[in-house]
């Protein structure tokens, strides 16, 4: 065998390793996804939750499942999904480790945007209980709402890059008034609420799975297939990235139009989980690392294989939040937190030497 | 190959090119050559596209650049930028896979695979194709990012100070190289500040001064009054085995 098969046999051994990491992450979010329909203040033992997709089962484990557990479920894997790739994304065309639609205040503006919509444009109706605290009546006001003031966010973060650098530094300076104007924006407008309408929009801040249905479960799908899409496109794109705009220019991409596309659709793939869901820390900061620990930066591998994790990190925490104080039901969004941000020192304090990132 | 016509450029408002017109032959090794500030960097970004003349125009094969997509000219022409690190860990075969780039639709193909594989070997980096390029020396790494520029399959090759901070051997090793890309018929053109590395392996010069061109030719542009005047140094050139030297005597 000439050496040079022999460096593509040990580069094709290289790669297989990581897409056995993308089966295994497959399989952890479907075994995730069955407990997460199992677990909950009613538990269903594994035998009737399977009958129940035939034509057995009890009804009110039917309703259980199909009407609250499954929606639940399935938008936690698409909100996974969408957070996880997101941050990956943003990492990746600013250049940056801290990238994340958190940490650069996207999600705050989509906050901001959906509450907006919902006070201002009445595109919600409040009710004083928990669970369903704001019901939204114009999904799509309320998505666009969303959608838009991200892109403010999104612009100001393009913005200081173009004339700053998008170093670290920057762009977390640039994240932290991006979060704090819209954090004060949304408290103004929780100032001219009344009583019911502001408890409605401070538990609805809360990033909790339980606010959408089948419906909003749709328009994210909609919404979010040919953004993933578009992203997975240009993995190799991103890859030409990260060496630096000049060596990407030389390699044939257009770094302008790829930053500012990629920068817009994130926003929106953020705007669309914020806006049904609220707001859910630290997905997309600590997963794209997590990952990148485990099967490295090449985005061929990184985008599909953050989305599969980010989908299993939230329904495995949306089962620790329904759990943990059954039958009382936490927010997802508190869960994430809890356990992200800890998680994402762990991360830096134990990097591989210390070198892992530049 | 490549023709400059009268291009000039500034940043904000500052001319940093002041009308260059140079014309590079295909199999060229030219050394772009000047003080800090003379305007090296900017020209090989005119050349490639990164920037764009504000009066002039550049021309590869009989095309202007600026009528070029990225892609298409990824095809044409290589640039190895100045030391670069990756943001996030990434390996020498990926590194240099990334050079296929241009002829990517989807994904990497075997062919692809192929290529990388043959060029490591060939440039003696197939021990290290699964290392970790931050992890690597200087002068391993200039070699990926020449890898890399290889696996474009280009007709020119632009580095802007390939032989910055690296240490003699790798010095001699990464010029010794380009030399033999330009005679397998690859038009190298190299910004560089050692005039001797320069005089050893380039066939070609142009030095630039305040970007203009103050020189261009052959060795025998080299005179010690022309170096006095450019750098502030004076220097003596001595031709020993029929090799020329220059050698700085005292500063202005």
């Amino acid at each position: 065998m000439s050496r040079e098969n022999e460096i593509e046999k040990q580069y094709a051994r290289f790669t297989e390793r990581k897409g056995r990491y993308l089966w295994l992450a497959a399989l952890a979010t479907l075994l995730l996804a069955v407990l997460g329909l199992a677990l909950g203040p009613s538990s269903i033992s594994l035998s009737d939750l399977f009958s129940l997709f035939g034509s057995g089962g009890e009804e009110l484990h039917r309703g259980i499942v199909m009407q609250i557990r499954l929606p639940r479920v399935l938008a936690g894997i698409v909100s996974g999904i969408a957070l996880s790739v997101s941050g990956v994304v943003m990492q990746s065309v600013l250049r940056n480790p801290l990238g994340s639609p958190f940490t650069l205040g996207i999600s705050n503006a989509a906050a901001f945007g959906a509450a907006f919509a919902v006070i201002i444009f009445g595109a919600g109706s409040m009710n004083s209980s928990s669970n369903d605290a704001v019901l939204i009546a114009n999904p799509y006001v309320v998505t666009l709402s969303a959608f838009f003031w991200s892109l403010i966010a999104c612009f100001l973060i393009l913005l200081v890059a173009r004339h700053r650098g998008a170093t670290p530094e920057n762009m977390i300076l640039t994240g932290i008034i991006a979060s704090s104007l819209f954090t004060a924006l949304t408290a103004a407008i929780q100032y001219l609420a009344d009583d019911v309408q502001l408890a409605a929009i401070v538990f609805w801040t809360f990033g909790d799975l339980s606010k959408g249905g089948w419906r909003e479960l749709m328009i994210q799908v909609i919404i979010l297939l040919p953004v993933m899409i578009y992203f997975y496109r240009n993995r190799w794109n991103y890859n030409a990235l990260d060496a630096g705009d000049e060596t990407a220019r030389s390699l044939g991409v257009n770094i302008g139009r790829l930053r500012l596309t990629a920068m817009i659709l994130a926003s929106l793939a953020t705007a669309t989980v914020v806006s049904f869901y609220g707001i859910i820390a630290f997905v997309g900061l600590v997963v794209p690392h997590m990952v990148r620990r485990v099967i490295g930066s090449d985005e061929r591998f990184l985008i599909p294989g953050a989305a599969l994790a980010g989908a299993a990190f939230m329904v495995g925490c949306d089962i620790v939040a329904r759990t943990l104080i059954s039958p009382m039901v936490l927010p997802v969004g508190i869960l994430t937190s809890v356990i992200g941000a800890p998680l994402f020192i762990l991360l830096l304090v134990k990097g591989k030497g210390g070198a892992q990132w530049k | 190959m490549i023709t400059l016509s009268g291009v000039q450029f500034a940043y904000n408002g500052f001319p940093v090119i002041k009308g260059i017109t140079h014309s590079f032959a295909k199999g060229s090794f030219t050394a772009l050559l000047g003080p800090n500030g003379s305007g090296k960097s900017t020209l090989l970004r005119l050349i490639n596209g990164i920037l764009t003349p504000q009066a002039g125009t550049v021309e590869v094969m009989g095309r202007s650049v600026g009528s070029i997509s990225a892609r298409e000219m990824a095809r044409e022409m290589a640039y190895v930028p100045q030391m670069q690190y990756n943001t996030f860990p990434a390996t020498v075969f990926d590194t240099v896979l990334l050079g296929r780039n241009p002829y990517i639709s989807w994904s990497p193909g075997k062919d692809d695979r192929r290529i990388t594989a043959e060029i490591l070997v060939r440039l003696g980096l197939d021990d290290i194709a699964l290392k970790d390029l931050n992890k690597l020396s200087g002068g391993q790494r200039q070699q990926v990012f020449i890898a890399r520029a290889l696996a474009q399959q280009p007709s020119v090759i632009l580095l802007d100070e390939p032989t910055a901070n690296l240490d003699l051997r790798h010095q001699h090793e990464i010029l010794l190289l380009l030399g033999e890309l330009a005679t397998g018929g690859i038009t190298v053109l190299v910004a560089i500040h050692d005039l001797n590395l320069a005089l050893k392996y380039c066939s070609e010069f142009i030095i630039l001064d305040d970007g203009q061109v103050r020189a261009e030719g052959g060795s025998d542009i080299f005179r010690e009054e022309l170096i006095e005047d450019i750098y502030g140094v004076r220097t003596k050139i001595i031709r020993h085995e029929g090799e020329m030297f220059i050698l700085p005597t005292e500063p202005l």
